[in-house]
């Protein structure tokens, strides 16, 4: 009955399951969505609280080693959860608006969110495998949601086929490396360090795997279509809070399974974070639409994380789960607040022509994308600017400064996009005069708080990512002692 | 005897796998797969891996082609004009690409000549129900439950998908 | 004896195969089910290491990865379903919205 006071240290991951299937259920037997929807925020808010208890604790492996919790999965549960929260909380109004309010949404969405809690927990390629894929399978949905549009309908289809062909590369370096190291657990494929060819083949296909999954160059053909095709506060999930989980099952395999061989994966690792920041910025420039623009962006950011991983120091990682924490929340307010644009009718407003004097017809939404896409530039005093500080400065500090470099010009380029939107929002005359609806109590209060949480973690960054560097800390001494 | 086995079983995988990409039929070529994966099974048998040669057989070739069938079948999907019609740009990236890959992990199936003993004689013993099922509800008991979170959801997604209207 | 290269050839022949199918098909289908040869074909890989480690964990792998394809299969079909009901066609060069 070992398995069972286990459990004691997976509340988050048995809260969130639990509410999906109830969510589930109640779905089957109630006409009643808005019902639903609270639930889903009862159980987040429980998860979350759960989550954040958790980062206090302890940390250790569970289940023969299938699983580890504390440390660095539990901040990673805890910005998946914030990021799964904020999104459900700005989903009723949102999908009312474009009449796909249906009670699936919400049992998908806490099913995504059961397979990236299982992905930050991951201690094993074969919870790694079926994090991943409970994740990706509920996120295909969920992207072709409004399915009656072509672009919506074709976004799943994109995503499934690209994400299906992944998955065969991915399985594929799972199998290499169980040969290699006759077991899959991570810290008995750590003890492999020179397994030859089959151990680097191995590697290799599971990194393939990886990075398409996080849209990193060059794999990352599908983002942009993607992202575009689906409703836009689900893109701001896939854009955050999926990400945030395989990237921290990412540090989590990296530091536990490949320690001893940084030097030969941090070259590859800079390589493709050189291609992602260049190409991810780069073709932002010329996006006049604003979903698209964001999926760019999202791409680059994907590269400036990476930096944090090629330095693979307890700082480099701690910067990388700065950088998740505040790209969760900043990119899940810039998107809240580009499908509130979005639900007025008459103007496509995803397209950024029409943002003409936006920002003078909602003061609080123009002044909230504004603190959004400042600190999404990377402009201080925000939250996106100290994590951006912490990977480059992880790296330098490794001796990186090649990189970094590239980071920072392309860090100026992309200031230019992101200003566009406020010249769009300000200093354009509007094109008509759309009566804008109003938005609703809790969407308001949603946004004003991720823009405060944007500047507040801005401003006093300190004891957040001392949180951080203790939990690899911690992750790092459980390699060392092997539990 | 396993050698001459593995050869007709191996000649009989790729050709229904070449047959299956190869063919201008949709349906036809849902049935090479078929094909492909029944000789893969036979292949699982030679290993000695009994259970999941049954379960391939029950699951795959029976279960999911089936399902694939009935889209095939419902969605009266047309054949293509012809697979192979004019050798374009997307083509010869695409074979260069597969020869890459190909020479790559050949290279590494090559690597592997002698790296392990040759299969036990009781590996039968390995791939019983019993052994697997012992393994699955104790080592692999969580990943187990994330199974079923995982069919869950594929169902509940699939009938959303596939429902005319929401209601 | 066969040794176990040589299951590790025939699985990257198939793996292969199916990359190839992927990039080349029109159908969605049939590019559908050269992504689930893959999958036969790492399950192919996992059995072979599986039986020369004399290791019941490998066989364990391939039963989650079947539970996957399943799942997989499940959801992809439906989505063929829904894209079909949009345009009367599985053909992804007739379905190109969006585009860089």
């Amino acid at each position: 009955m070992e398995s069972i006071s286990q459990l004691l240290h997976f509340f988050p991951l048995i809260i969130v399951t639990i509410g999906s299937l109830v969510v589930m259920m109640v779905d089957a037997f109630s006409k009643d969505t808005a019902k639903l929807y609270y639930l889903s925020v009862f159980f987040l808010i429980a998860a979350l609280a759960a989550s954040i208890s958790d980062v206090f604790g302890p940390a250790g492996e569970a289940f023969y080693g299938m699983a580890v919790y504390g440390g660095t999965s539990a901040m990673g549960g805890v910005i998946v959860l914030l990021g799964t929260l904020f999104v459900v909380l700005l989903c009723k109004e949102y999908l009312t608006a474009i009449k796909h309010h249906v009670g699936e949404v919400y049992s998908l969405i806490l099913f995504c969110t059961v397979g990236m809690l299982v992905l930050v927990t991951a201690n094993d390629l074969v919870t790694l495998f079926l994090g991943v894929e409970t994740m990706s399978i509920a996120l295909y949905v969920l992207a072709g949601l409004i399915k009656r549009d072509k672009a919506g309908a074709e976004a799943a289809l994109k995503y499934f086929l690209l994400g299906a062909f992944a998955t065969g590369f991915f399985l594929y370096g799972i199998a290499l490396l169980y040969g290699a190291a006759g077991s899959t657990q991570l810290t008995a494929i750590a003890e492999v360090t020179d397994g030859g060819l089959i151990y680097w083949g191995g590697l290799a296909m599971l990194l393939v795997g990886i990075f398409f999954k996080i849209s990193a160059v060059p794999f990352h053909m599908w983002t942009p279509d993607v992202y575009q095709g689906a409703p836009t506060l689900i893109t701001a999930y896939m854009a955050t809070a999926s990400k945030a989980a395989v990237i921290v099952a990412l540090i989590i395999l990296l530091g536990r399974a490949f320690p001893d061989i940084h030097s030969d994966w941090a070259e590859v690792f800079q390589v493709i974070a050189v291609l992602t920041m260049i190409l991810g910025n780069v073709i932002a420039l010329v996006q006049d639409n604003m979903k698209r623009m964001l999926a760019y962006s999202s791409i680059a950011h994907v590269g400036y994380i990476m930096v944090g991983l090629v330095a693979g120091t307890a700082a480099g990682y701690s910067g990388v789960m700065y950088y998740l924490f505040a790209y969760t929340i900043m990119n899940v307010g810039a998107f809240g607040v580009v499908a509130y644009y979005e639900r007025q009718k008459g103007l496509d407003f995803t397209n950024m022509e029409n943002y003409g004097g936006l920002g003078y017809k909602q003061p609080m939404f123009g002044v909230a994308m504004s603190i959004f896409m400042f600190s999404l530039a990377g402009i201080p005093p925000f939250a996106g600017f100290i994590g951006k500080y912490q990977v480059f400065a992880a790296a330098v500090y490794e001796g990186y400064i090649g990189l970094v470099l590239v980071g920072v010009i392309t860090s100026v380029i992309g200031v230019y996009y992101y200003i566009r939107v406020l010249v769009y929002l300000y200093m354009r005359e509007p094109e008509s005069d759309t009566v804008f609806q109003q938005p609703g109590m809790v969407y308001k209060t949603a946004i004003l708080v991720l823009a405060i949480m944007t500047i507040y973690f801005g401003i006093q960054p300190g004891a957040l990512s001392e949180i951080f560097t203790q939990g690899f800390e911690q992750l790092q001494i459980m390699a060392a002692t092997g539990r | 005897m396993v050698t001459y086995l593995f050869i007709l079983f191996a000649t009989l995988a790729i050709a229904a796998a070449l047959a299956m990409v190869l063919n201008r039929s949709t349906v036809n070529s849902a049935l090479f797969l078929v094909l492909n994966m029944l000789s893969i099974a036979g292949i699982y048998l030679l290993l000695k891996a009994q259970f999941l040669a049954v379960v391939q057989v029950l699951v795959y070739a029976g279960a999911i082609m089936v399902l694939f069938l009935f889209v095939i079948m419902l969605l009266n999907v047309e054949d293509e004009e012809a697979v192979l019609d004019k050798i374009n740009f997307r083509y010869i990236i695409s074979v260069i690409l597969g020869v890459v890959v190909l020479s790559y992990l050949l290279y590494i199936a090559g690597s592997m000549a002698d790296a392990l003993p040759p299969v036990a004689e009781d590996m039968a013993q390995v791939g019983t129900v019993e052994a697997i099922g012992d393994e699955l509800f104790s080592t692999y008991i969580l990943p187990l439950e994330i199974t079923a979170i995982l069919l869950t959801a594929a169902v509940v997604g699939a009938i959303m998908m596939a429902q005319h209207k929401f209601k | 004896m066969i040794a176990l290269d040589w299951y590790l050839a025939l699985s990257a022949i198939l793996f292969t195969i199916g990359v190839i199918g992927v990039l080349t098909r029109k159908n969605a289908i049939v590019i559908f089910m050269c992504a689930e040869l893959m999958l036969n074909a790492v399950n192919l890989s996992l059995v072979s290491f599986s039986a020369h480690l004399g290791d019941v964990h490998g066989q364990i792998l391939v039963f989650f990865s079947l539970c996957v394809a399943a799942a997989e299969a499940a959801v992809g079909l439906a989505i063929i379903i829904a894209i079909f009901r949009n345009n009367l066609s599985v053909d992804i060069t007739r379905i190109n919205l969006l585009r860089w």
